[in-house]
């Protein structure tokens, strides 16, 4: 097992913890925890790891911070 | 005469003299409008030279051809003047209702010149047009000058106007309307107050003909669908305006923080869009005809009011760059611009500018007849906001904006600016192509004319590798060369999240009778483009000056996500002028000239 951080914004925080610390299984990939969170692939614009752009099937590492946002944004 | 009104107002200061003048419609098809048409027109009326609060100097207040009609967000206008802070052309973009309203009256453009004897506002209402008394309002802030204005005048008649940082001539001086929109980047506030004019009131009851309203109604319908479906402009802005982007920059670790010391911010989240929409909003605050609706009304609990909220540049400017987490105190910060007439992002800059000169020792404490300028005092950036706003004390350094401050301490490479204008909200070490916006914009210091966060962090229209330099030259031009369309038009930046060129060219179109294609349309945009280039240069702005901060070409990004990255702008230079088709040494050739027709 291993734990990432993530962290949710905007409507993706509604009745889901904003900024929480997941226990996850090794080789997990980013969609096993959109997937976890109930969160539509849809809703997923911006997808960060470690604060890089990554994509759904990239596999996580223990430690790594995963940012989700929805399609929104700009100013 | 479609979609223009087809008068030109020109008033005269210094002699009294009003009149009416045909617009030159061959002009205004060549350079749309708004923008491209104010820079055309001042730059064959006053030229490149003339000292910015010389009694020479005019100031345009100019609408676009979409202005005021059916056309979604066609509420903008421009001040176009030449910059105090810059010394390049200003062309400062505005929403709110006073450009509909003055297309309403009858003008597309507004020439102001010369210099009144003493405080005065114009009036206009449809024909009669006055030039009045205003010194009983000299002095007087945003919103007290815009409610005396409204008594006296017409009913639901629209102010534009300067506050005290204006009529001191602060470099960073904003033009303000409707209260709380802003004509805010380049002082342009300075150059109304060089000329004794406090305030433009308008009201209007004419209204647009428009060439194929049938055809215009459909565009129209369609880029509302388009606006209505598309994520940033049909969601995250009318929800959490833009203060949403707070914590996108900051995840993505590009968060400039401390006067760009840094670039990530651990209390972000305090002062992000989801934190305004879930505790302090009251309601949206939408401009004239816009479907978007990003403007935000909030409470102000230290004032115990209810005022327009802070744009997510201010909340950065206010907030990281100072290094301050207190929403609130960025709230009151913010109104005090809108009350004194400043530009958040270059007040907020100067402020860290300021943090970081006292930090280094260089601004000592005997100076500070105040609260201390330390990073993260949420108290210093109300307090030295209003410093700012009225020039007192060492206020009145700050005022001069955040490169003149640092030169007078001997620092000026402390000062986050391009070009004597203050940098905004986006750390370009690690967004190679914005950094190239940033270097190459027209005005300084500027995000909104090449705005390459869309691409690079928003994956709008598609996702291109911020780290990578591929392509980024092709894009910033058309970024570049669209904006400029967009200003031109009188339309709001935020439709080109959901609208193309080819929307744009069929709104324009339909309203005018013009004959414009997606690639005519963009031509003109680099038309424009190009002649403000050609200003620059002969008003004595180096192509060296297309530079950016030693500290981002240099100091790489010390923590968080874009840890470790530079900007790599001389491998990016280049490239771009060959793709704007100037020479080596960044000056537009003569063929490049005539095939604009320039």
């Amino acid at each position: 097992m291993m734990h990432v951080r993530v962290k949710l914004f905007a409507t993706l925080r509604i009745g889901r913890e904003k900024d929480k610390v997941y226990e996850i299984k090794d080789g997990a990939k980013a969609i096993d925890v959109i997937d976890m969170l109930n969160i539509n692939k849809d809703d997923v614009k911006i997808l960060l790891i470690n604060g890089q752009d990554a994509d759904f099937y990239e596999e996580l590492k223990d430690g790594d911070v995963v940012s989700i946002f929805p399609p929104v944004g700009g100013g | 005469m479609f979609g223009y009104r087809g008068k030109i107002l020109r008033v005269n200061l210094t002699t009294g003299e009003i009149k009416k003048e045909i617009l030159d419609m061959e002009l205004a098809k060549k350079y749309i409008g708004g923008r491209g048409l104010a820079t055309k027109l001042y730059y064959d009326e006053v030229g490149a030279n003339v000292e910015p609060f010389d009694e020479n100097n005019k100031l345009l207040i100019v609408t676009g051809p979409l202005t005021g009609t059916a056309a979604p967000t066609g509420g903008r206008y421009m001040v176009v003047t030449k910059s105090p802070l810059t010394g390049t052309i200003a062309c400062s973009n505005s929403g709110g209702f006073f450009g509909a309203e003055l297309k309403s009256a009858g003008y597309d453009v507004i020439i102001i010149e010369g210099k009144a004897k003493s405080p005065v506002y114009i009036s206009i209402e449809d024909d009669s047009v006055e030039i009045k008394d205003a010194s009983h309002l000299w002095g007087r802030v945003v919103s007290e000058t815009t409610d005396e204005l409204k008594k006296v005048s017409k009913e639901k008649a629209k102010v534009l106007c300067i506050g005290p940082a204006g009529e001191k001539l602060s470099k960073i001086a904003a033009v303000i309307n409707d209260y709380d929109r802003a004509a805010g980047r380049s002082g342009v506030g300075a150059v109304m107050g060089s000329k004794n004019l406090k305030a433009i009131v308008v009201k209007g009851t004419g209204k647009v003909d428009i060439h194929d309203e049938d055809n215009l109604k459909q565009v129209v319908q369609d880029c509302i669908k388009k606006i209505r479906d598309n994520g940033v402009t049909g969601q995250g802005l009318p929800t959490y305006g833009t203060a949403v982007l707070v914590n996108i920059i900051n995840e993505n670790g590009v968060f400039p923080t401390n006067n760009f010391k840094e670039a990530y911010f651990e209390k972000a989240d305090n002062i992000s869009g989801e934190t305004m929409t879930d505790k302090y909003l009251v309601r949206k605050n939408p401009c004239y005809r816009c479907p978007i609706a990003c403007g935000r009304w909030v409470k102000i609990e230290p004032l115990n009011m209810e005022a327009g909220g802070p744009e997510y540049e201010t909340l950065w400017a206010f907030g990281a760059d100072c290094g301050v987490d207190d929403i609130q105190a960025i709230f009151v910060a913010n109104h005090l611009c809108n009350e004194y007439g400043l530009d958040t992002i270059s007040a907020g800059a100067t402020i860290a500018a300021a943090m970081e000169l006292y930090e280094k020792g260089l601004i000592k404490d005997d100076e500070i007849e105040g609260t201390p300028l330390k990073f993260g005092n949420k108290d210093a950036i109300i307090e030295w906001t209003k410093k700012m706003g009225l020039r007192e004390g060492l206020g009145d350094k700050l005022a001069e904006g955040s490169y003149r401050l640092c030169k007078m301490y001997g620092a000026p490479e402390l000062s986050m600016s391009v070009k004597k204008q203050e940098l905004p909200a986006y750390d370009p070490r690690a967004i190679q192509g914005h950094g190239l916006e940033y270097a190459t914009s027209n005005r300084g210091g500027c995000h909104v004319r090449g705005y390459m966060i869309s691409p690079e962090i928003l994956s709008l229209p598609e996702k291109l590798d911020r780290h990578s330099l591929e392509n980024k030259a092709e894009w910033v031009k058309i970024f570049q060369d669209l904006t400029a369309v967009i200003d031109s038009l009188g339309l709001c930046l935020f439709t080109s999240f959901a609208l193309g060129a080819e929307d744009y060219a069929k709104l324009l179109n339909a309203a005018c009778g013009f004959d414009y294609d997606k690639d005519s349309i963009l031509e003109a945009g680099d038309r424009i483009y190009t002649l403000e280039r050609m200003f620059n240069l002969e008003a004595g702005i180096d192509p060296s000056e297309d530079t950016l901060p030693k500290r981002l070409l240099e100091e790489p990004i010390p923590e968080g996500p874009s840890k470790g990255h530079v900007n790599r702008l001389s491998e990016l230079l280049p490239k771009y002028y060959e793709v704007r088709g100037w020479d080596e040494k960044g000056v537009p050739t003569k063929e490049k000239l005539q095939k604009l027709g320039l």
